[in-house]
């Protein structure tokens, strides 16, 4: 008898559990799991955009790709662009939380003039920048050139091209990281700074790696994984200020030029693949390693 | 080297327009157990962390050991201190928790750096400060959990482990900012005797701060008692209970608070509660009778009174009792639970206490001399 009830009682609280989760798996299924499948599905194929008939191709489309010189050079120019954005924009996030942090008065209007950047629009900043950094018009230059140097063609040079897009990018992050960077600070308990120095934390590079640092793990942790995915998402910049010209094609604008373009839908889907791929082992990789560090 | 005397003089501190302190002088012995006591606010902590190099004192001077060291940082002034909230580094097991200390002060700071330190910091170094957390973990019998991280522990086992690291080298004096408010009551009366006892063993100088008076009483060779940012008195623990300098001092030490009755003192000096002659010889005017719990007892003759309510607390009982003259104030008085069986509740009941234990205070709130020239009339 008691486990009858005890089994009936236990099957309506799995119905109504069912019930509460319900709501957010059909977003998620309807949001991220059916279009990641049709995107599977797509890959297998030749589709493109508006055609009539198509075949099922298997993995050709993946084979392509890595034989497609565009798609290659896109893997390394992003790779480069992540090799930037990634520790300038998190140790110089940082570096500008720890000088903010230790404003009193004028705490808000460094928070504000970094996180402006945070809030515009990329491509009408990325026009902006095209002005700064032209070679003759350009205030950059005529710094460059009152200082005596020859002016640069940050936009011209194919080689300074990525660096260029990259500076840029982390233009545009480190206010966030920033502003994360100093949510994080205030988090650590004053109790801590005051015990290294009754410690014997006599300057600040101890103070800092004895509490600040450690304390800032999960911060970190998070900053470097979001900044990872915005670095492999870059997009707006190589659009307006490039349009991939002198091969600086990015991930996501070889892409963009295939889906889009060139109406390769069935190709495009394959790339795709390709950079959730990287996307996600990188977040998963680097959240699995530092974790087992940053939790206590 | 834990034998340094403390010496405090014209502190003052402001936060703002509030001040906080005002121009303290103390001086605390080498060796010498001092508790900071005062409610909230008193600004006991504060004064405190003026010692530690915390907080910066808006005048005054703070010297240890003869030396002034009111300009220097608190990582020059070796200071031992607990925090209330222990302060333990969580990222850090015990282990590395009670060693920083000593690597702060005996490694160089490339030695100190995460990863390539372990390679540039002396060998020999390396063991003694190995060896000295061991025995400061021994001494605080937490040997065993030394490989975990302070969350893992519970509040008593941090509480060991910030008093480990503070004594894992020899500091001037210890300072100790409530370490256990955090605890409880079981708890908190097992580590008031490992203190005293630790106290005694280290023979070092501690200044505790609390707010529980019976902490500061079980533990300290004198206490100075703050109020509103001044110390209102200085003295043993028995100074403070027997001749509390203040109204306010009397209040504060002692459990259950000391019974307080208004009273009058007739042109001839004759002082009198709720009309009644209590047989003691002070200076004219207005002024506050104090007697503490077990001073008074239950008599065939004495004051009369209604016994109102019993409590008992094991060995002691506590009797509440009001008076049947005046407006009707209320008296706890102590008993032994070996004393005759208290009166029923509503029952008359007569109270009279010794002279010689009296307290009478002015109307300015200052302890008044006073004397007496019979027993305790009806």
């Amino acid at each position: 008898m008691t486990i009858a009830i005890g089994h009936t009682a236990r099957s309506r609280i799995v119905t109504r559990g069912l019930l509460f989760a319900l709501p957010a798996i059909l977003l998620m299924a309807v949001i991220y799991i059916i279009p990641v499948i049709v995107l599977m599905g797509f890959s297998l194929t030749d589709y493109s955009l508006g055609a009539l008939n198509w075949r099922f191709v298997g993995l050709q489309n993946f084979v392509a790709a890595f034989k497609d010189p565009v798609f290659l050079r896109s893997l390394t120019n992003t790779a480069l662009y992540a090799a930037i954005v990634i520790p300038a924009g998190v140790f110089l996030g940082l570096g500008v939380a720890l000088l903010v942090h230790g404003r009193k008065a004028s705490r808000g209007f460094w928070e504000t003039a970094y996180f402006l950047p945070v809030t515009a629009t990329l491509v009408a900043m990325a026009t902006v920048w095209q002005f700064l950094l032209h070679p003759s018009l350009g205030p950059v230059n005529a710094a460059i050139k009152w200082f005596g140097f020859d002016p640069v063609s940050f936009l011209g040079n194919p080689a300074l091209l990525i660096p260029t897009m990259a500076l840029i990018g982390v233009w545009q992050i480190l206010g966030f990281n920033m502003v994360l960077f100093l949510a994080g600070l205030t988090a650590i308990p004053q109790d801590l700074h005051e015990a290294a120095r009754m410690d014997g934390a006599r300057n600040p590079i101890d103070r800092f790696l004895t509490v600040t640092w450690p304390m800032l793990g999960p911060t970190t942790l998070f900053v470097v994984v979001t900044t990872s995915i915005s670095a492999f998402k870059v997009f707006e910049t190589v659009a307006v200020l490039t349009k991939g010209r002198s091969g600086s094609e990015t991930l996501l604008y070889a892409l963009y030029l295939e889906g889009f373009e060139y109406s390769n839908t069935g190709y495009a889907a394959a790339l795709t693949l390709i950079f959730l791929a990287i996307v996600l082992i990188l977040s998963i990789g680097q959240t699995v390693r530092m974790d087992r560090k940053v939790h206590y | 080297m834990t034998r340094k005397s403390i010496d405090l003089s014209g502190i003052r501190k402001s936060f703002g327009q509030t001040q906080v302190l005002a121009d303290i002088d103390l001086q605390v012995r080498e060796g010498e157990f001092l508790s900071l006591v005062g409610m909230s606010g008193c600004g006991k902590s504060t004064l405190l962390r003026i010692i530690a190099g915390l907080e910066m004192p808006d005048g005054g001077q703070v010297a240890i050991g003869g030396n002034d060291v009111t300009a220097l940082d608190p990582s020059d002034r070796n200071l031992a201190m607990v925090f209330q909230s222990y302060a333990l580094y969580p990222h850090m097991t015990v282990r590395q928790n009670i060693a920083t200390p000593l690597r702060m002060r005996t490694l160089s700071l490339p030695a100190r750096l995460p990863l390539v330190g372990r390679l540039l910091a002396p060998r020999e170094a390396r063991n003694r400060i190995a060896e000295a957390v061991n025995d400061a973990a021994e001494m605080l019998q937490i040997v065993h959990l030394l490989d975990r991280k302070p969350a893992q522990l519970s509040g008593g086992q941090r509480q060991r482990v910030a008093l480990a690291r503070a004594l894992v080298r020899q500091p001037a004096a210890f300072l100790m900012d409530e370490p256990l408010s955090n605890l409880d009551a079981k708890l908190r009366a097992h580590m008031r005797d490992e203190l005293a006892a630790l106290h005694r063993r280290l023979g070092a100088t501690f200044i505790y701060v609390t707010h529980d008076q019976v902490e500061a009483m079980t533990m300290s060779d004198r206490i100075a008692l703050m109020i509103e940012g001044r110390i209102e008195q200085l003295g043993t623990p028995d100074e403070l209970y027997r001749t509390p300098a203040t109204l306010a001092v009397a209040r504060f030490i002692g459990s259950p608070t000391i019974n307080l009755l208004p009273a009058e003192v007739s042109p001839e000096g004759r002082l009198q509660v709720a009309g009644i002659e209590t047989g003691l010889v002070t200076e004219p005017g207005p002024a506050t009778l104090g007697i503490r719990a077990e001073d008074i007892h239950l008599a065939p003759e004495g004051i009369p009174a209604r016994l109102i309510r019993t409590e008992t607390h094991g060995a002691d009982r506590y009797l509440t009792c009001q008076l049947a003259t005046g407006d009707g104030q209320t008296i706890v008085l102590r008993q032994g639970a070996s004393d005759p069986r208290p009166a029923h509740p509503q029952d008359k009941v007569h109270l009279r206490f010794a002279e010689g234990s009296a307290h009478v205070f002015g109307p300015d709130g200052r302890r008044r001399n006073h004397s007496h020239h019979r027993m305790v009339a009806a």
